[in-house]
């Protein structure tokens, strides 16, 4: 319920905010156009009718699933943005994978020896992570590993098998080393946030009692470090990466258009630029969207991390 | 059974390095912009019109300086006034073995103004045609209400589609590939939106078959990327090269340049028409009741105050030719008497003063800041010159999906636009920029600062309805020469069109903008 009026709201801001910037004719028509043919492309895309029908009508044909065509590309808009989901899915999941997968051992390290030499290089580097803006860093890797070193390639999303019927490059050799540099351009800051955010939980926790008692228990230092320890910090690490792998996936727009990836971020942009209105609408309801339910799952993976959040609900 | 083996696995890798001399034959392009669609028909603009003739020929192509040259047409002339035959080519093949018919261009005439829901069609080019007369299979006839010279200029901007393979065919046909059925240099493979187009060379080409064996687009919009995957090795070859890196990739051993000049003229489009115009202010930045911006002195003295070599040398880092008309020598009807305005800011003062400005006047002047290149910093250069003669200019930029629609409401007084000539001759910037806005006649559509001149209006009228080609351009170069005088825009300088090819290669740059495979060469 309250997601649907969030919807609603959604939809009809972008609405009235892309009918205010202009006319989308005026981009996407050839300048040789005369007055006739201009009046023509208005009326075939439907901008002669006033706003408040074009969105009655935008709204009657949503509820029947269908968020209009593209201005631009004469098929309907999720269909397109179902086009270039895949490859923006794949880079956001490679790139959430090298934020975990990385981040999570280098924060702990941090966390449980943060006076040490490698504590203090570990959170230099995150610091690095955060502030340098993606699109330099992007840039500084395509010159260093594809134009000096020439190790990788600079930009597109190369070989691609179908796995269930979805194009992947994960799988390619050719795919993988077109997909590495922007995932690890994208995660950069990913990571850097996982770094710290291991390391202040597992400060926090190496000082709690519980791990006093597992250690006066005498259990193994691995044994604490990898399960107590470990799946106490997982909580802030879930909340804060959900919300991010949102982000990830709607707004990777910078990475997507420095490597050329042929993804969603790249067709948001474009359509921006020439006013595509149904593809930004429908673009932008199916983030919140996505949102809505990302939230639920980070809900649902609380429950099964913290014992404590499954007691509250059944007391409430 | 070891050795054996062992000969199978020696065999597939001298197989395997053949495969790699042949695939030494593939051109990988890295463009700035993607087509929309694969339909040559669905969306008239130049990325798309580009991408359509590497499939699709035309009955009349342009070459890369926009010179008429036969195509599916071997030759034309008007039978009379109000008729246009075109002789076609014979032994043509569509790319699915059948052969090429004037049936097929009467089809393509009855489709390619009517695809359904196209955001910009190519009823511009067709529509002076009231009639279709097959006479014989290689014979087509058109005829027109009014006799109409610029019919072959027309006829070379639109791909010739088969009317077997077209009958029903759908925009999203062609984007598939299930119609992408052409008689063109190369034949299309599978265009994955965002990603790349493929095509293979037509082995049956009537023309000069292309090097290429295959090709493969990219598209690669920022600029910065589109240079290294160049200097990667990802591309062989990138279109607008942008203008702060051709120093440096000159330099470079393993990069080569190549150059023309641009159909596209940048200009400043004033507002002539009007008695308060939105950003003219008093010297103290209050609104005025006075548009000082009608007189022809006050016009002439912002052209005089602006220093195109400068702008050229400084802003344009020396890629761009100062303007003093609507397309740069070369091109058909330029007219002889027209220099560029050299710079005189003091000559400026004197026209300001003589025209009761002496303390001068505020202004805003606006311009896009991604559409044209360096636009938004020619726009800063402008108002700072502008400002030095005591017209107080202010800068005022936009993303161009805000700037057109503004622009096309009327809503500015000075503006910085740019013009490429599709035609590669003057009717279209004088026919859309300069004649008097008129909605019936289909004329003065781009006429941002409304500017008219009955004069002007007349002499490009006539040159439209005369079929004899001396005295068709003699109006031409007439109708210029009243526009420029009468400054109903300013022209600024005419752009360079730049192409990076790995070393090796050589591109014959184009005046439209367009890269087309089959002008890649290997340079020896």
């Amino acid at each position: 319920m309250q997601s649907g009026l969030v919807l609603l709201v959604m939809s009809l801001l972008v609405f009235v905010g892309v009918f205010a910037i202009g006319n989308p004719v005026d981009i996407l028509i050839n300048p040789d156009a005369d007055q006739a043919e201009i009046e023509r492309a208005i009326k075939a895309l439907g901008l002669d009718k006033p706003m408040w029908e074009q969105y009655w009508i935008f709204l009657v044909n949503a509820l029947q699933g269908d968020l209009g065509r593209s201005f631009v590309f004469n098929i309907p808009a999720l269909q397109l943005i179902w086009q270039r989901m895949p490859a923006t899915l794949e880079l956001a999941a490679f790139a959430m994978f090298l934020a975990i997968f990385m981040g999570l051992p280098l924060g702990m390290i941090a966390g449980l020896k943060p006076g040490s030499w490698i504590g203090r290089t570990i959170m230099t580097g995150s610091i690095l992570g955060f502030s340098l803006p993606t699109f330099w860093v992007g840039l500084m890797m395509i010159l260093l590993f594809a134009v000096y070193l020439g190790w990788l390639p600079a930009s597109g999303r190369g070989e691609t098998v179908d796995l269930f019927g979805v194009p992947v490059s994960f799988l390619t050799l050719n795919g993988l080393s077109h997909l590495l540099l922007p995932a690890i351009n994208l995660a950069l800051f990913k990571l850097s946030l996982t770094i710290r955010l291991a390391r202040a939980g597992t400060r926090e926790a190496m000082l709690m009692d519980y791990v006093k008692f597992a250690k006066a228990k005498g259990l193994s230092n691995a044994r604490v470090i990898l399960v107590h320890v470990f799946k106490n910090i997982m909580i802030p690490v879930v909340t804060v990466l959900g919300l991010e792998l949102g982000n990830v996936i709607a707004f990777s727009v910078v990475t997507e258009t420095i490597f050329a990836w042929p993804g969603m971020g790249k067709l948001i942009i474009d359509s921006i630029n020439v006013l595509d209105r149904p593809v930004i609408v429908a673009y932008l309801l199916m983030t919140v969207t996505m949102f809505i339910v990302i939230n639920l799952v980070v809900d649902v993976i609380y429950s099964l991390l913290d014992p404590r959040v499954r007691l509250g609900d059944l007391k409430s | 059974m070891f050795k054996q083996k062992l000969l199978i696995g020696l065999a597939l890798a001298v197989s395997l390095v053949f495969a790699g001399t042949a695939y030494a034959q593939t051109l990988k392009i890295g463009l700035k912009s993607e087509p929309s669609s694969m339909d040559p028909h669905y969306h008239n603009l130049t990325p798309n019109n580009m991408m359509a003739l590497y499939v699709f020929d035309r009955l009349i192509l342009q070459d890369s300086k926009q010179n008429l040259k036969p195509g599916l047409a071997v030759s034309w002339k008007n039978v009379d006034d109000l008729t246009w035959e075109f002789k076609l080519r014979s032994g043509v093949k569509w790319h699915d073995g059948s052969d090429f018919t004037a049936d097929d261009v009467a089809f393509t005439i009855g489709r390619a103004p009517n695809v359904p829901n196209s955001p910009s069609s190519l009823g511009r080019y067709i529509k002076q045609v009231t009639g279709v007369e097959v006479v014989d299979a290689l014979t087509i006839r058109m005829k027109t209400a009014k006799p109409f010279p610029l019919m072959p200029t027309y006829m070379s901007t639109f791909g010739i589609i088969s009317k077997k393979t077209g009958s029903g065919a759908t925009t999203a046909d062609y984007n598939s590939g299930k119609a992408m059925n052409g008689t063109g240099p190369f034949k299309s493979v599978e265009w994955v939106p965002g990603d790349r187009i493929v095509y293979k060379r037509n082995e049956n080409y009537w023309g000069n078959k292309p090097e290429w064996s295959d090709i493969i687009v990219k598209p690669l919009s920022n600029n910065s990327s589109r240079v290294a995957a160049l200097l990667a090795g990802d591309v062989d070859m990138i279109d607008f090269v942008p203008t702060a890196d051709i120093e440096t990739l000159k330099k470079n051993d393993k990069v080569s340049i190549s150059q023309t000049v641009s159909n596209r003229v940048i200009y400043l489009h004033i507002d002539t028409a009007r008695d308060k115009s939105p950003f003219v202010t008093d010297i103290n930045g209050k609104p005025m009741d006075k548009n000082p911006l009608k007189d022809l002195r006050v016009r002439k003295a912002i052209s005089k105050a602006i220093n195109r070599k400068g702008i050229v040398e400084k802003v344009m880092e020396g890629v761009a030719i100062p303007a003093g008309q609507l397309l740069p020598d070369g091109f058909f009807a330029i007219s002889p008497n027209l220099k560029v305005e050299p710079y005189d800011p003091e000559g400026a003062k004197a026209l300001l003063k003589e025209a009761g400005w002496g303390d001068g006047f505020g202004l805003t002047i606006q311009g896009p800041n991604n559409r044209y290149v360096n636009d938004a910093k020619i726009v800063q250069a402008i108002a700072q010159m502008l400002t030095r003669i005591g017209i107080k200019t202010k800068v005022d930029t936009m993303p161009k999906n805000v700037f057109f629609p503004r622009g096309s409401k009327l809503e500015f007084s000075l503006m910085l636009v740019g013009w490429g000539a599709g035609s590669g001759e003057p009717s279209s910037p004088l026919g859309s920029l300069l004649h008097t806005y008129d909605k019936s006649k289909g004329f003065g559509s781009s006429n941002r600062g409304r500017f008219s001149n009955a004069e002007l209006d007349a002499a490009l009228e006539e040159a439209l309805a005369t079929v004899d080609r001396k005295k068709h351009g003699d109006l031409l170069i007439k109708a210029t020469e009243i526009g420029i005088n009468n400054l109903g825009i300013i022209p600024l300088h005419f752009q360079v069109n730049t192409w990076a090819t790995r070393k090796g290669l050589k591109y014959d740059a184009r005046t439209d903008e367009q890269t087309l495979a089959v002008g890649v060469k290997t340079a020896n």
